[in-house]
């Protein structure tokens, strides 16, 4: 849209304004290069550094080897870390889209009273600084005698995570155009056909992003984990403890791996999307 | 009947769930916090005797801490914005056909986890790095001065490690400008600069104000930045927190911080968002 009005008053702009344009975009490139720059310096070192020949501490670069992709779970550590991860981090997505997804539903879709306190109770959870989140659950499952551990580890997830789950779903479900429901309804779909034929399919996509996210802010907590998690090990931890005497280059290799396989479902997600549009 | 009754019912769950883990965890904090050692018993066995001065003695032993923990996420909050605003305005405006990649480009740094990228601008950053030997052959810094183990470092991890909760929302907000209002500006004699500041400034005011928001409380709250780019010159009231509830077992002292650190970001942000005036949030 801006393209187009841009290029038909292109002619009557004279050569010194055409000029202050071109720099200007080309300011902004070499701006965006930068900041992108910036960015990227530190995956960039990290997978740089799974590729080094390191033996235990990978601080100085040795030499290049393959082996660390060959067999990431040559410390055997970094794989129990990581398995850890992956489980906590399923389980608390499942429950926190679940869960969240349906209040998104009740906020989203129905007028009720004790509507915006439900959104400030939503809310909350994302305004409390994470240490408070972590140690007040702490505290809590200290006084019921409850060992910090893989299951407080993920109720504790599941309870950060759903709020950013509600606001994922709920904006899917307030940019829905309501004629859509309305014309199923006008062709004798009655609410539960409605419902699984028309909204579902299209609120899929927030919902399908809402794991996404809940999963990679499971997986990448610390914070939390560390208060609630007790002798569990997930590969946040791992890294956390194992930084002072430098971590081990399998460490990096997941690391990276986990970057491409990221990377590689938002990609197929924007394909797919693309295609749907079509 | 059911119609009034669906709303609650799906909110139950989800909400119940909150109320166990989330409402009600504070308010145990909030006991805690209040608590004193029983005498004689074991360490991290504590009675509850209402000692309020527990929040004053907390808050005058750590209050450097405390102004650190401001000051630097404040800093860090401040280079986001100053960094994001450029980035998010261009992929919005400047990059045509690429705006999606663009956009995966600022959240594909955070999917490799998040303490591998704190540990690497360690290693990047340390002597061992090229950074400081490339500045020390420069002059720009002495031979004695690291980057390391400073108030630099710490800044500089924050800042890198909350970027994209600053530019997302400040996408989000400019994405949404109509470039024809920006055009109008322009044609009613305004310059660059006069178009910025009272059209694409105003209009971004929800995504800075989200932006900022979601920068500075988990900054004002970390302490893995500090722990592992920082010294004990740097400790924030997170490493505090942190160390007091495992180390020393002091749960009311930890409690006590936990719940002023809480008011003064809930204080802090009432202002800010009084200030800014924008009370759309979420």
């Amino acid at each position: 849209m801006s393209k187009k009005i841009v290029d038909a008053t292109a002619p009557k702009i004279s050569p010194v304004v055409k000029f202050q344009r071109w720099f200007g975009r080309n300011l902004i490139r070499v701006y965006m290069f930068i900041a992108f720059t910036y960015l990227f310096i530190p995956v960039a070192y990290t997978f740089v550094f799974s590729f080094n020949d390191s033996g235990k501490s990978n601080l100085v670069w040795k030499g290049f080897t393959l082996n660390n992709w060959k067999n990431p779970c040559g410390a055997p550590e970094v794989c129990n870390a990581l398995a850890n991860s992956i489980k906590i981090g399923f389980l608390a997505t499942l429950f926190a889209t679940i869960l969240g997804t349906m209040i998104a539903f009740a906020i989203g879709r129905h007028k009720f009273k004790g509507r915006s306190t439900s959104n400030l109770l939503i809310f909350l959870p994302m305004a409390t600084p994470e240490i408070v989140l972590g140690a007040s659950l702490l505290s809590l499952f200290l006084v019921f005698h409850i060992n910090p551990g893989f299951w407080p580890t993920v109720i504790a997830h599941v309870m950060f995570c759903i709020s950013f789950v509600v606001v994922t779903v709920k904006a899917r479900i307030a940019s829905l155009d309501p004629r859509l429901e309305q014309a199923a309804m006008d062709l004798y779909a009655n609410e539960v056909q409605t419902f699984r034929r028309v909204t579902l399919p299209l609120v899929a996509p927030g919902i399908a992003g809402a794991a996404l996210l809940a999963f990679s802010l499971s997986f990448d907590d610390f914070i939390i984990t560390n208060f609630n998690s007790g002798t569990v090990i997930t590969f946040p931890k791992f890294v956390y403890t194992a930084a002072a005497r430098g971590i081990p280059a399998q460490a990096n290799v997941i690391g990276s791996g986990m970057f491409f396989l990221a990377l590689a479902i938002v990609i197929a997600g924007q394909i797919l999307n693309r295609r749907k549009a079509r | 009947m059911g119609k009034i009754r669906t709303p609650y019912l799906l909110l139950l769950p989800g909400f119940g769930f909150l109320f166990t883990f989330f409402i009600l965890p504070i308010v145990n904090l909030a006991q805690t916090s209040t608590q004193t050692p029983v005498g004689g018993g074991d360490t991290g066995q504590y009675e509850q005797t209402f000692r309020f001065q527990n929040y004053i003695d907390a808050f005058v032993e750590n209050k450097e801490q405390f102004g650190r923990s401001f000051l630097y996420a404040i800093i860090a909050t401040l280079l986001a914005l100053a960094i994001s605003y450029p980035l998010a305005y261009a992929i919005a405006f400047k990059s045509g056909k690429y705006k999606n990649f663009f956009l995966v480009l600022v959240v594909a740094p955070f999917f490799t986890s998040f303490l591998l990228r704190t540990v690497a601008w360690k290693q990047i950053l340390g002597e061992e790095g090229f950074v400081v030997p490339t500045l020390r052959s420069i002059g720009i810094i002495s031979d004695s001065t690291t980057l390391t183990s400073t108030a630099f470092a710490v800044v500089m991890g924050m800042t890198y490690n909350f970027l994209p909760f600053m530019t997302l929302p400040l996408y989000a907000s400019i994405d949404r400008i109509d470039p024809r209002t920006l055009e109008a500006s322009g044609d009613l004699y305004a310059n660059g600069f006069t178009t910025f500041r009272k059209v694409t400034l105003p209009l971004s005011m929800p995504g800075v104000v989200a932006g900022t928001l979601l920068t500075f409380i988990p900054a004002a709250g970390d302490y893995v930045n500090a722990a592992i780019l920082g010294s004990p010159n740097t400790k924030m009231i997170g490493n505090v927190i942190e160390s007091r509830y495992f180390k020393i077992v002091d749960y009311p002292t930890a409690a006590a911080l936990s719940f002023t650190l809480m008011a003064a970001i809930l204080i802090l942000v009432t202002v800010y968002i009084r200030k800014a005036g924008t009370e759309e949030l979420v």
